[in-house]
């Protein structure tokens, strides 16, 4: 008796008990289930949820992988025991075995708590309201490592994913319901209950705040300064890196969002599948380029001096801010997500346009935090529904005016 | 004089298994089978109770809530049996057909002297105008309400369908009767559209606005014609039939009989050699399926339709009253190891998420009824609007549909929709979500509230 046959048989044992839907989520995780068409079309496409999700994650892949490799770099790098890159991206003193394994081990399992965390509580909530395991989570648990700095305390992140799951999500009613994207409501959980974890100089390189505690305990070591480029720019000191480097991605950041190469890989891969919305990433560059260009304007027209202390992110070329901070991966990443954004295409570009123009408005005034991609995305989340609104409306009228029209 | 529709948004849907352009006469169905439920809306009140003896064309049973509105028969025999369902609700009237067909005489019309009035009496009687069917609601025509136009879609798009060009040969002098009949009982214009490269006999009628369409699928849709065309708005009515009705319509009136004979297409990849029919309405599929049809121990689904829209029927089912196709397609229900992400050849899509199709356009698909997928809530967005060439939003309107909104379903449009409009969409629908089932219950739902 093969595989497929017991689990069908185990399904119909479990159908109609309360375990079904943990284990219709794992029957179905391994066969596309035999479900036929009865009512409606006696046909359907081959996509399907599971298939859409599985490919935003395809696109984070090399993400992911790059950000275990950029760690263990960033890592080394800070306490001086290697020279930075110099080759450009295939760079020898990138791509080694060692940099791999520190990252490794500190990525894995920051992926394994979310994913662990997250599905956990997606199962039991669908065992308590009875409705299917949703693919949902597939793709924020898997965001949700890329968006933390790499020191991030597991307990820390587990916390957030709680939150960040049953008050951004499952409250709603679950996939497909919910107004924030809930992988920035776990990031800016964690940025507003544990800031110090999730701000400053000390988060963005592993080992930093380990160092910290050493020599704070007594011991003489050089401490580890592990700025981001907003970080330094913020307090108007100079980027401290090539803009190969930025682009490249061998800076210090958050997990998966350094290299902006790859996120426009992947960007390019998921309008390519036609899953990701060209129109929201389109517009939100248009939108960061336009709010760069304002403040450079402002800059050269000599309204603020350099003594201000938004100098340092003002002054910053506009084509700068596309490929520094977390603002390519959130624009490829999260400002897409279907659920949250605007759902007509009309208002897919304003509500990209925004996303952008907002990120950088926040990243040169708020010097607390210099990244804005999060809030600008979570402000955007709460009007996308306005947007749609307002083009619903356009349609609406012109409906209404026909008809005037006609019985003038 | 004509005019170009073209129709840009769509989805050609290529199936195996078209039917060859040769028309078999069918084995004579021994039962006829009318189901009240291809009428939607309409509650019937019988007349022919069980046993009593028809004539083709007899009355069967009118419509409770209009009894102008007759349903006959489409053959001459005994009612043998009527299948109720739950709360005596009739499901079905089964008719052992005579050796020998006899005709109802409904008589002769002379439509040059008759008024509107009189047209629409003798249509209503002699059970033709069923065939005439309303928007908004998608039921039948109420005959109290005046058309601003008819449309009539003599293109059919939709994947397997029968081509009318061939189906209709020869019937130009049912077609224009009909035409001349259904033109004096609007105001507006009697539109009738035809495929851009096709050789109608639709295209020839006298009294007509000619419409050329091209494009995909559903360009073929009344629907999208109407939208196009002329949309309706708040409070105007617009009558649609199919063409292949007209051709009953027209016979009744030149001859005075009913005669429910109707060219259909066999198809789908489950048949060994598709191919049109010439049968009744209500003719047991059996009759034409088996020969050189459906293997012997082949898991096939009978679809009285298209694959988009149509009514998934028993081996021992009928054609239904409006279809001019059945289509046979292999069943699904088998499990898929790792079918949700291992990258697809052989099946349709519209992304390009590790599915082949967008590399091959002409390569005709042999789909199963497989759901690929379980039902979700809405989550993608933007697919639906590549493939609905409406002016309409339509994931908004089905959410409208599904929170019961009455104001923002008749603002957003659905006065001009039917459930076959989303059949796309449904089948390109990632969360696996019944639009057809949506819509249709959500114009239920307006024709009860608002009427």
């Amino acid at each position: 008796m093969g595989l497929k046959r017991r689990l069908h048989i185990l399904k119909r044992r479990y159908r109609g008990t309360k375990m079904a839907p943990a284990f219709n989520a794992i029957h179905t995780f391994l066969f596309l289930p035999d479900e036929t068409t009865h009512s409606g079309t006696h046909i359907k496409v081959a996509d399907d949820l599971k298939r859409t999700m599985n490919t935003v994650i395809m696109a984070m892949i090399p993400c992911l992988i790059f950000g275990m490799f950029n760690a263990g770099y960033q890592h080394h790098l800070a306490l001086g025991e290697i020279e930075a890159v110099t080759q450009g991206f295939f760079s020898a003193e990138f791509w080694t075995l060692d940099n791999f394994m520190v990252g490794f081990w500190k990525i894995l399992p920051l992926v394994i708590v979310s994913y662990g965390v997250g599905l956990g509580i997606e199962f039991i909530f669908a065992i308590i309201k009875g409705h299917e395991v949703e693919e949902g989570y597939l793709v924020t648990g898997m965001l949700v490592p890329l968006i933390v700095p790499v020191d991030i305390p597991l307990w820390m992140l587990a916390v957030a994913v709680i939150f960040g799951v049953v008050i951004g999500k499952e409250v709603f009613g679950g996939t497909g319901m919910n107004i924030l994207n809930p992988a920035l409501t776990i990031r800016a959980f964690l940025f507003f209950a544990y800031p110090t974890w999730m701000s400053g100089d000390k988060v963005w390189v592993h080992g930093a705040v380990e160092r910290d505690q050493l020599i704070a305990s007594g011991q003489n070591l050089d401490a580890i300064s592990g700025e981001t480029i907003l970080g330094s720019l913020a307090q108007g000191k100079a980027a401290g890196y090539e803009i190969a480097d930025m682009f490249l991605g061998f800076i210090p950041g958050s997990v998966g969002e350094t290299s902006t190469l790859l996120i426009l890989l992947g960007g390019l891969f998921l309008i390519f599948t036609k899953i990701g919305s060209w129109r929201i990433m389109l517009s939100s560059a248009l939108g960061a380029i336009v709010m760069g260009l304002i403040f450079n304007g402002v800059v050269d027209s000599g309204i603020i001096s350099e003594g201000s202390k938004f100098y340092g992110l003002m002054s910053t070329t506009w084509w700068h801010h596309l490929l520094i901070g977390g603002f390519a991966f959130g624009t490829v990443f999260m400002a897409t997500d279907p659920v949250t954004a605007a759902q007509t295409n009309k208002g897919k570009w304003v509500y990209g346009f925004l996303v952008g123009f907002i990120s950088i408005l926040i990243r040169v005034f708020n010097p607390a935090y210099p990244e804005g991609v999060m809030l600008a995305i979570l402000l955007m989340n709460v009007f996308a529904p306005t947007i749609d609104h307002y083009v619903v409306q356009g349609n609406v009228k012109r409906r209404k005016k026909r008809l005037k029209v006609k019985t003038a | 004089m004509s005019n170009d529709i073209r129709i840009k948004k769509g989805l050609d849907i290529k199936l195996k298994g078209k039917a060859e352009k040769t028309v078999e006469q069918a084995i004579i169905s021994n039962y006829c089978t009318v189901r009240p439920e291809d009428f939607h809306g309409t509650i019937p009140k019988l007349i022919a109770k069980e046993g009593t003896q028809v004539k083709a064309g007899g009355i069967l049973f009118h419509d409770k809530s209009n009894e102008a509105i007759k349903f006959v028969s489409p053959v001459s025999g005994k009612v043998i049996e009527v299948v109720r369902g739950p709360k005596r609700r009739i499901d079905a009237i089964k008719i052992e057909a005579d050796k020998t067909q006899d005709y109802q005489d409904y008589g002769k019309f002379d439509l040059d002297t008759a008024s509107p009035e009189a047209i629409k009496a003798h249509l209503l009687a002699s059970g033709c105008w069923p065939f005439v069917k309303q928007r908004p609601y998608d039921v039948i025509a109420n005959p109290n309400k005046l058309p601003k136009a008819i449309f009539i879609s003599g293109y059919a798009s939709a994947p397997l369908a029968a081509d009318l060009d061939f189906t209709l040969q020869g019937k130009e002098t049912e077609l224009q009767e009909a035409i001349t009949a259904l033109g004096k009982l609007t105001e507006g214009k009697v539109h009738v559209s035809v495929g851009k490269t096709s050789n109608s006999p639709l295209a020839g009628l006298s009294g007509i606005m000619l419409h050329k369409v091209s494009g995909p699928h559903p360009s073929g849709n009344v629907g999208t014609q109407i939208n196009k065309i002329d949309p309706i708005n708040k409070g105007e009515t617009v009558w649609t039939v199919n063409p292949q009705d007209l051709v009953i319509i027209g016979e009744l009136l030149l001859t005075g009989k009913f005669n429910a004979e109707r060219v259909v297409a066999l198809a789908g990849s489950s048949i060994e050699k598709p191919r049109y029919f010439k049968t009744l309405i209500g003719s047991e599929v059996s009759t034409m399926v088996y020969d050189k049809g459906i293997a012997k121990d082949a898991n096939a689904r009978i679809i009285s339709g298209n694959v988009l829209s149509g009514k998934h029927i028993k081996p021992d089912g009928a054609l239904d009253y409006y279809s001019n196709v059945i289509s046979v397609i292999p069943e699904g229900d088998d499990y898929e190891f790792f079918g949700w992400n291992k990258p697809v050849f052989n099946k349709i899509s519209t992304s390009r998420a590790l599915t082949f199709s967008w590399l091959n356009p002409k390569k005709e698909y042999d789909l199963n009824t497989n759901t690929n997928g379980e039902h979700r809530a809405f989550v993608v967005t933007g697919g639906y609007e590549e493939v609905f060439p409406l002016d309409i939003y339509p994931m908004q309107v089905l959410k409208a549909c599904m929170y019961k909104d009455l104001d923002e379903m008749e603002a957003l449009g659905m006065y001009e929709v039917a459930p076959e409009d989303f059949a796309l969409t449904e089948f390109i629908c990632v969360s696996k979500q019944p639009h057809q089932k949506i819509i249709r219950e959500g114009l239920d739902l307006m024709l009860k509230e608002i009427g």
